[in-house]
Formats: C-alpha cells, sequence, structure tokens
C-alpha cells in the first residue's frame, strides 16, 4: 500500500476551479492548475474540509459499497458511537443495531464495546508512563497524520493504542470464528464510518501493520436505509447494545479524555484549533496535563463529514442515550494482549522540506522571501495557491512561475507594452531620420 | 558559498495576541529546512521568551534571525528599561513583572532562563534607560 494513500478525492467533471478550497485546506495540500483543483497527497491528512466547503461537491470521499457484503459469508457490522447521534428521537441503540442486521449484516459490534477497553488500556498506559505525558490521543487518523507530516517532536507522545474500530474488528471477528467455526477470511468486518480518514486508516493504518477492518461504509450511506428498518424493528428489539456510557461519548469531544476518569487533560476539536494546540504543546506551552484529545472534526467525530446530523444536536443525542446505562460494560477480561498495541512505530514524513540539505533550504527560503516582496500580499488565490507565501514556496519548488500571480502578470504586460511603444517611437524616429535623409538629397 | 537566510521582525509593543507570531514563523521555517526537530524546538522555546520579554519589559523591538547551516542566532533588540540585576534575572522565579501581566499567566520569572537553558549561548548588553540586546546562539 502507499504510504500516502488518501480517500479524499476530486470529481473533476464537477470542478470549476472556484479555490473555495484552497482557501479551507489546513496543510495547504491544495492549488487550482488549469482550472481544476489537484491535491498534493503527501499533505493531505483526510480532513474532510475541502468536501464540506466545495460548493460544487467535487471533493468527494471514496469508500466501499454495499455490495461488499457479497464478497463474504458472515459480515459483522462494527458501528461507531456517532452513528447513534445521527437519528431522531432514538431511545434504544438495539433498534440501530437489529436494523443493522435486517439490512444484510449477520452480526454487529459496537465499536463503543471495544472503546471501553481502549480507555481501560489507556488508564493503564498514562499512569505508567509519566515520562510521555502528555500523552496525545491517537483516535482520530487526521490528527495522527497530521502530526506525523508535522510536529515530529510529538511523536513520541501519541498514545501507541490501536483504535477503538481496529479492536472491535480483532474481538468481533474471534467471536464470530468462535460462532461459526468459518476461517477468519471468510468473515467480513465492516466499519460504519463517520469520516474519510477513517476509510483512510482502515486501507493504510498508522502504527500497525494491518488492519482486520475489511471494509468501510459511510454513515451517510447507511442512514437511509437503515430508517425503514428501523422502524420494522422498533417493537421489540433484539439486545445486542454491549456498550455503556463510556464506550458512547467517544463518539463527541471529550467522551475519550472523559472515560479515562483524570481531571488532568484537555480535549480540543476542530482542525484549526488542534493545529494551535498541537503548535503550542511543541513549544512546552502546556506543562503538567496528563493527556491531550485531538479530533479534527468541531463536535468530535459527530461533526465528521460523512455523517447526517449537525454535530451539535448529535452530541445532545448521544448525551440523552447514554444516561442510563451502566458507565462501563466492557473490560479486559477477554484479553485483546499485544493486539491492541502498536505494532510498527510512526516515523516521521518531512513532507514540507524544501530542499535536499541544509543549505539548499536556506538558499530557497532566501528566494521565497524575495519572491514575497514581488507579490502583492492579498492572498486572493487567484494564482491557484492559497496565499503568496504558498506561491512563492510553489515557485522554489518548480511547480509554478512568477506570473502565475495575476498582479505580477499586470505589470509585465504593462511593461511589455511600455516597452513595445518604446521601440515604436525609436523605429518611428528612425523612418523620419531616413526621410530627411532623402529629403536633404 | 555558504548560504546564510536572514530574518527581520518587528515585536509591536503590548500586542499579547500577536507576541510569538516571530517565533512560529521562524520555527515554520526551520521545519522547512529539515533542520532536527529537537534544534527547532529549542529555538522556538527560546525565541518564543524573548519575544514575550520583549513585549513584557520593553514595548517591542527587532529581532534579527541570522540561520547558516551550522547555527541559528538571534538577536533581540529593544528600547526599553534595560535590566538592572541580569544575575537576578537569570534566577528562576525572579520576576519584575507587573502584577496585571503576572495575572495573564506571563512574568513567572522564567524568560531569561529558560532563554539560557534551550540556547547553546546567551549574551545580554543592557544599559539602564537605553534599552537591552540580547543574543542566542543555536548549534544545528
Ligand atoms: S471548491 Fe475546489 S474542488 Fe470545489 S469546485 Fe472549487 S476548486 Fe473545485
Ligand atoms: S474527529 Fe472523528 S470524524 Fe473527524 S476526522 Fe477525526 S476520526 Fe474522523
Amino acid at each position: 500500500m502507499d504510504k500516502f494513500f488518501n480517500s479524499v478525492r476530486l470529481n473533476s467533471d464537477l470542478c470549476k476551479g472556484c479555490i473555495n478550497c484552497i482557501k479551507r485546506c489546513p496543510t495547504e495540500a491544495i492549488r487550482v492548475r488549469n482550472g481544476k483543483a489537484v491535491i498534493t497527497k503527501e499533505f493531505c491528512i483526510d480532513c474532510g474540509e475541502c468536501i464540506r466547503i466545495c460548493p460544487h461537491h467535487a471533493k468527494v470521499a471514496i469508500y466501499d459499497q454495499l455490495d461488499l457484503l457479497k464478497k463474504y459469508e458472515y459480515t459483522i457490522a462494527l458501528p461507531a458511537p456517532s452513528l447513534y447521534g445521527q437519528f431522531h428521537n432514538l431511545e434504544d441503540i438495539n433498534i440501530v443495531l437489529c436494523a443493522l442486521k435486517r439490512m444484510g449484516f449477520d452480526d454487529v459490534y459496537e465499536v463503543g464495546g471495544a472503546a471501553e477497553v481502549v480507555s481501560e488500556l489507556s488508564r493503564d498506559y498514562i499512569k505508567k508512563h509519566r515520562e510521555k505525558w502528555p500523552i496525545i490521543s491517537t483516535a482520530c487518523p487526521s490528527v495522527v497524520r497530521l502530526i506525523r507530516v508535522r510536529f515530529p517532536n510529538l511523536i513520541e507522545h501519541l498514545l501507541p493504542i490501536r483504535a477503538p474500530v481496529d479492536i472491535a474488528a480483532v474481538l468481533a471477528k474471534r467471536k464470530a470464528m468462535k460462532e461459526t467455526g468459518l476461517p477468519k477470511d471468510r468473515i467480513g468486518a465492516i466499519f460504519i464510518s463517520p469520516c474519510p480518514a477513517k476509510v483512510t486508516a482502515a486501507k493504510n493504518p498508522l502504527g500497525n501493520q494491518r488492519s482486520e477492518i475489511d471494509g468501510t461504509f459511510a454513515m451517510k450511506e447507511i442512514y437511509p436505509v437503515l430508517l425503514p428498518y428501523m422502524k420494522e424493528v422498533c417493537k421489540q428489539p433484539e439486545e445486542l447494545a454491549i456498550s455503556g456510557k463510556i464506550g458512547i461519548s467517544w463518539g463527541s469531544t471529550g467522551g475519550e479524555a472523559g472515560g479515562l476518569l483524570i481531571d488532568n487533560y484537555l480535549a480540543a476539536d476542530g482542525i484549526e484549533n488542534v493545529i494551535n494546540v498541537l503548535e503550542d504543546i511543541e513549544d512546552q506551552k502546556f506543562e503538567h496535563l496528563e493527556f491531550i484529545e485531538l479530533n479534527a472534526c468541531n463536535g468530535g467525530c459527530v461533526g465528521g463529514v460523512l455523517t447526517v446530523e449537525n454535530p451539535y444536536l448529535a452530541k445532545v443525542k448521544l448525551k440523552r442515550l447514554r444516561k442510563y446505562l451502566p458507565v462501563a460494560c466492557n473490560h479486559l477480561e477477554q484479553p485483546v494482549g499485544k493486539e491492541a498495541l502498536w505494532d510498527k512505530p510512526i516515523e516521521f514524513e518531512p513532507v514540507f522540506e524544501l530542499g535536499e540539505s541544509i543549505e539548499e533550504s536556506i538558499a530557497k527560503i532566501a528566494k521565497v522571501e524575495e519572491l514575497i516582496e514581488k507579490f502583492p500580499g492579498l492572498d486572493c488565490g487567484c494564482c491557484g495557491a492559497p496565499t503568496c507565501k504558498a506561491l512563492a514556496e510553489d515557485i522554489v519548488r518548480g511547480v509554478a512561475k512568477e506570473t502565475d500571480c495575476i498582479h505580477v502578470l499586470r505589470q509585465y504586460i504593462h511593461k511589455l507594452s511600455n516597452d513595445l511603444s518604446m521601440l515604436d517611437l525609436n523605429q518611428g524616429g528612425l523612418k523620419n531620420e531616413n526621410r530627411k535623409g532623402t529629403d536633404s538629397e | 558559498m555558504s548560504e546564510v537566510l536572514r530574518l527581520q521582525y518587528h515585536i509591536s509593543n503590548s500586542d499579547f495576541t500577536r507576541a510569538g507570531e516571530a517565533s512560529s514563523d521562524v520555527k515554520r521555517k526551520l521545519k522547512q529546512m529539515g533542520v532536527d526537530p529537537k534544534v527547532v524546538r529549542r529555538v522556538a522555546i527560546a525565541m518564543y521568551e524573548g519575544e514575550i520579554n520583549m513585549v513584557i519589559h520593553a514595548e517591542g523591538g527587532q529581532i534579527e534571525v541570522i540561520i547558516n547551516k551550522s547555527e541559528i542566532k538571534m538577536i533581540l533588540s529593544d528600547n526599553g528599561p534595560g535590566i538592572p540585576d541580569i544575575d537576578k534575572a537569570m534566577e528562576e522565579g525572579y520576576s519584575t513583572a507587573p502584577d496585571n501581566i503576572r495575572t495573564l499567566g506571563f512574568g513567572a520569572g522564567m524568560g531569561l532562563p529558560n532563554m539560557k537553558k534551550y540556547s547553546d549561548s546567551l549574551k545580554i548588553d543592557t544599559k539602564i534607560g537605553v534599552g537591552t540586546k540580547v543574543t542566542m546562539v543555536v548549534k544545528m
């Protein structure tokens, strides 16, 4: 698998080159070239901001289609807790879970259940690794990817425990193998995801060689399919739910941190806020914190770009749903052991470096500074880059030119036309001289 | 030819919301250069402390950053009141910051000690009533 696989893509037929997305991308990964958006995949963290902003729906996320279910003899749905916040008047989570079975899954395994196991493992890890404080959550793959390309100093602070969905897949398959006697490869564990970042993480996990997740469906695609089934089962749903308060809470900001039962934490959401927090942690401006929960989306996973409900309403709904649940229903009784931990350390990927060596980079940044002086500083985006500075960097990277800036181009044309008229004058002068010559004959 | 990058920053007076912009910019550039992340972090912390100091004590000033392949030199100059007792100012926890600034969480007396801790060399030229020039070097 390509180490920079992305699930956010462009549908170029729909793209109008309107530059809305280049302005919103937090890692400046998008440019408009020849009237179409282009994503530099090394810079893209799959946060989905461009999907949110594109007025023409040209930015899309890839995920699996429902017919994937046919590929396996036995299938298990892994619903993220944020799914429950999507429905109006839902009183019992079992209704959603039963509806998933009706729509074609053989079983369901709540990601929230596995999340409680992760909470338990995290509590232990945090206690034993004081030297790594503040420990940073790794549940949001966009954040992990961001840290990997931009915050090398923070890599050692990452919580080296697999995301709840990965653990859910392991546990669900183990259960299914026992119950059905089928071999692992005939069982499909399919995640119902709130975002493209988790689609990417399932295909190309960070911190792990391989994920047990066999496919990912988008919440917004499953939602309309589930509704009629939910009506059917709502009278007497089968008891399938396995998560308590802690597990459900993971669906919105602060839920993961809350499950650690400590006070000394910070929880931030929204990618811009996340970046600011990471900058400040890197500069050691926060000290004495035990844990930092970061979610790329506003409101946490309920705000994922593949969800349908307003994240703040979804958050309220989750709160209501968990009200009468026990604190946690899952403990480490089934040993998850080594499978729960990262088996492949995350490495820094310096994708933003400008040159091969420090000398070369110094020269290039000096050139960037020089170029910036020539641009008007309007950050208008007409050149296809989000800011004048980004254009200057593109020029030194060799992928753009000065005259991509319409202001520079205008000056250039102005000068050219001046030069031309000078030339004209001069030539006119020459002709006159000649005439004089002839006159004097 | 040895490449050198010179950067100039103007630090405006008492504007806490903007304090830190210069050090962030330097941090970003050093990352783009592929400088060792540990070095980047030291520069960012030392320079941020310096920037904040200039805002708290001297109503702003100028910072010049000179980068070559072996070191990063930061020269912070202000026209502030000067530091009467440098040895004292270097003590952890010693602060002359006014109360209104301490309530903001600054002025914990870690400025100069941190600048010293995170740089390889620190030189202070100060004249009472004239200003202070701090030169810090972090080696690559
Ligand atoms: S927002 Fe981006 S992807 Fe959408 S139409 Fe405009 S340029 Fe194209
Ligand atoms: S916060 Fe949740 S929904 Fe948003 S990108 Fe991260 S994992 Fe996905």
